[in-house]
């Protein structure tokens, strides 16, 4: 999954930083903003089945790569 | 009596108030107390007028019955886009009502905070077709919609936000600390819209009919003014009350003039409202757009995003031009401000001090221009101008 998952994020930010550190803030970073996770939101519905609406978590929560891990695994993702 | 104006409405609203403080520093919930006085109030207030009355309990009867079955489809059938499309429909057919019945002549769900109303009754269908929200109690949902003190004119607040506060029971200390910054808030509220926007609207009156540039200009900004004294100042009072009745309404104004661009500036000014239309029309637009690939690239996607949002958001204020303009001048400006920030110069520059200067001093002229178009003054400008030429 964490493979995918970082496939989709290098594609939508456009920057293979996203790989080097899991723990990176993504937004302070200028790598995430509110049109990519529009587009995150979508690309994590097709490849993984699951629904993430826009107002189920704040900004913090979507902050690095292991912080949506994190939600993506406890919505059944394997 | 109308809400936060008035002697009368003070005095009621002093000693509603006292029975919530020491219910809250007896460590006891409010929120039973909060529906009796909400539905108290709003009968004094609108005794005068019992059309708006009929229409708002009408209007609560109906909403909550499609909201009680709508979460039973979504329980029955599962998600089904088609249905929520109808939901949706349902839930703005009263504002639409409300807003187009006045072209014939009559007032069809016209009551004061339909508007207002109308945004929470949506974020609870549209949370429940996301699967955030499951089933909503009858008294909690009453006391989210009717709630007195954001009724008419917000702040916005989102229902599992406020069913929280609702349901708690704040420990003495704690309350004791929202007593005081609720009561903080209604004194800078009330500096805020009775002295300082009536300073300014004084000042309207006097510069209003001028045509000379200098004059219009000063017009702008002084309106500008009063429009954040007023609106922020009412917003401050309807906080400032949420809090002594145990509820944390969000605020909706942090210091909107030293906004440095208008990205900015929509995260600062009437806050509760642009970040709704974000949550659910501009990222709903988003999302569909590129699930259904409607356009070659993600800054046309947002851009046009932008525009819709802006452009809804203007027709939400009312149906002149006036307001149809301004809202899309505002999302003109934030489409030019998203393809502008993805230039490789501005990120060279973004940081630095005088670009920040510069930065904040158009933004708040492009703002003031804004509100030149909000106040009608711009159109009205604009057809003397023609008549001139």
């Amino acid at each position: 999954m964490e493979e995918k998952l970082l496939d989709i994020l290098e594609r939508i930010c456009d920057d293979e930083a996203v790989r080097e550190d899991l723990e990176m803030d993504l937004f302070e970073e200028g790598l995430l903003d509110s049109l990519a996770i529009a587009e995150l939101i979508v690309a994590v519905e097709e490849e993984f089945k699951v629904v993430l609406s826009p107002t189920e978590y704040e900004k913090e929560e979507l902050s690095t790569v292991h912080k949506i891990e994190k939600i993506l695994k406890a919505k059944g993702v394997e | 009596m109308s809400f936060y104006d008035g002697l009368a409405f003070f005095i009621v609203l002093l000693l509603g108030c006292i029975p919530a403080i020491i219910l809250g520093m007896m460590e006891k919930r409010i929120g039973n107390y909060t529906i009796l006085f909400s539905i108290g109030i709003i009968f004094i207030i609108y005794r005068e007028t019992p059309l708006e009355l009929f229409y708002l309990l009408l209007y609560l009867f109906l909403e909550w019955h499609l909201i009680a079955l709508y979460q039973y489809s979504l329980r029955r059938f599962g998600r089904n886009k088609e249905i929520f499309h109808h939901a949706v429909l349902f839930a703005l057919l009263p504002l639409v009502m409300a807003k187009l019945s006045g072209f014939i002549g009559h007032h069809w769900f016209s009551f004061l905070g339909i508007s207002y109303i109308t945004f929470k009754v949506l974020q609870i269908i549209i949370e429940s077709y996301d699967g955030i929200i499951e089933k909503n109690g009858f008294s909690q949902t009453v006391a989210f919609l009717i709630f007195f003190p954001t009724l008419s004119s917000g702040p916005i607040d989102r229902s599992r936000r406020f069913e929280q506060d609702f349901a708690r029971r704040w420990e003495r200390r704690e309350y004791a600390e929202l007593l005081q910054k609720g009561i903080w808030k209604i004194l800078l509220g009330v500096l805020y819209k009775f002295v300082l926007s009536v300073i300014a609207y004084d000042i309207l009156g006097r510069i209003s009919g001028r045509y000379d540039p200098q004059y219009v200009i000063l017009y702008a900004y002084v309106y500008g003014i009063y429009m954040f004294f007023d609106f922020a100042g009412y917003s401050l009072m309807a906080i400032g009350t949420s809090y002594i009745f145990g509820i944390c309404t969000p605020d909706n104004f942090n210091k909107p003039f030293i906004s440095r661009d208008m990205k900015e500036f929509w995260d600062r000014w009437h806050i509760s409202l642009s970040h709704w239309f974000r949550d659910f029309l501009f990222s709903r637009f988003m999302t569909d757009a590129i699930r259904n690939k409607r356009f070659k690239n993600r800054l046309n996607v947002a851009s046009m995003g932008f525009i819709v949002n802006m452009l809804v958001m203007g027709i939400w204020h009312g149906l002149t031009k006036d307001y149809l303009l301004y809202g899309l001048y505002h999302g003109v400006l934030l489409a030019v401000t998203e393809i502008y920030q993805k230039k490789k110069w501005y990120r060279r520059v973004k940081s630095k001090k005088w670009y920040q200067c510069i930065s904040w001093f158009v933004t708040l002229n492009l703002v003031m221009f804004g509100f030149l178009i909000f106040s009608g003054k711009f159109l009205e400008i604009w057809a003397v101008l023609m008549k001139y030429l």
